[in-house]
């Protein structure tokens, strides 16, 4: 994924943090965090995945002037998502793409005010026969986050796979 | 706050309920924060009737979130060097998940921790490991 521009900001995070179920004030009250260890408002661990907010091509967010929404509508099928940059996984439909793994390194953790810029690069590609969905094809990808001095703050390692069909139950 | 490596010793556990009868709301709530949009996470009618699944299902990212938490309420605020996870099964509305991090080992200030998130019937829903400097 590329990003040119990820603002970090402190009613992201406190959202970010709530969507997780995370109460603790370090995500959202600036007074206690003051008071804290790292002395300001952090991000939660596995916040930098928000920045596909700001990924333009960005393939599981419905585009407002391309192909419109996606999911079902007046019909189930409705649209698809796109093929394009999806994060770790992607794809949605019958046999589509998961996301398999997910690795983070902390250079240091991520705080309001910080101005991020992401790029990608492919990793690794391996193929596995999977019990419940047929063949596997895994595919990594590893994000680079700079922040606004250009000092690298988090390396995002991410696995998605692809499965020949839906993932059996039971 | 943070952990003692003096007081730590392989083989510790640390567990937390990190949610009791996931709803379909708080994965609503986690792919507007995230940006993920994928309709398998939201829209039960695509998921069913197109993607052949039997419900919407949680995004791997929201387990993985979820699970931080308790790995965050473990070693303190800002503490955590590396994280990284395998989601090994995948996570429905009405799962109840319970996250255990295990020491196994401390050297140089940092502790290692295996990390194990479980659903209502045993299953492991993610399998990972952190890293995070201790005192």
């Amino acid at each position: 994924m590329a990003v040119e521009k990820f603002a970090v900001e402190a009613s992201h995070i406190m959202m970010f943090a709530r969507s997780i179920g995370d109460d603790n004030p370090i995500y959202y009250d600036a007074d206690h965090a003051e008071g804290t260890e790292p002395g300001s408002v952090i991000a939660p661990p596995t916040f930098a995945q928000a920045s596909a907010q700001f990924d333009p091509d960005y393939g599981l967010r419905p585009k407002i002037d391309g192909d419109g929404w996606f999911g079902s509508g007046g019909k189930p099928s409705g649209a698809k998502p796109r093929e394009g940059s999806g994060g770790g996984g992607g794809g949605g439909g019958g046999g589509g793409g998961l996301h398999a793994e997910q690795r983070f390194i902390y250079h240091r953790h991520l705080k309001p005010g910080d101005v991020l810029s992401a790029t990608g690069r492919p990793g690794e590609t391996w193929e596995k026969q999977g019990r419940r969905s047929g063949k596997l094809v895994f595919s990594e990808s590893i994000t680079e986050y700079r922040d606004q001095n250009g000092d690298l703050v988090i390396t995002a390692i991410g696995v998605g796979v692809r499965t020949e069909r839906p993932v059996d139950q039971g | 706050m943070a952990l003692q490596a003096s007081e730590l010793n392989v083989g510790d556990t640390y567990t937390e309920r990190l949610v009791e009868d996931l709803k379909r709301t708080q994965i609503v709530m986690y792919a507007g924060a995230s940006g993920d949009y994928n309709p398998v996470h939201t829209d039960e009618v695509f998921t069913k009737e197109v993607a052949g699944y039997p419900s919407v299902f949680a995004h791997g990212m929201l387990t993985m979130g979820m699970t931080g938490k308790m790995v965050t309420n473990y070693v303190g605020d800002g503490r955590l060097t590396e994280y990284g996870v395998r989601f090994t099964s995948q996570v429905f509305p009405g799962d109840t998940l319970d996250a255990t991090a295990t020491v196994v080992g401390v050297t140089n200030g940092i502790v290692d921790l295996d990390i194990s998130t479980v659903n209502q019937n045993g299953v492991e829903v993610l399998k990972g490991s952190a890293k995070a400097r201790v005192d």
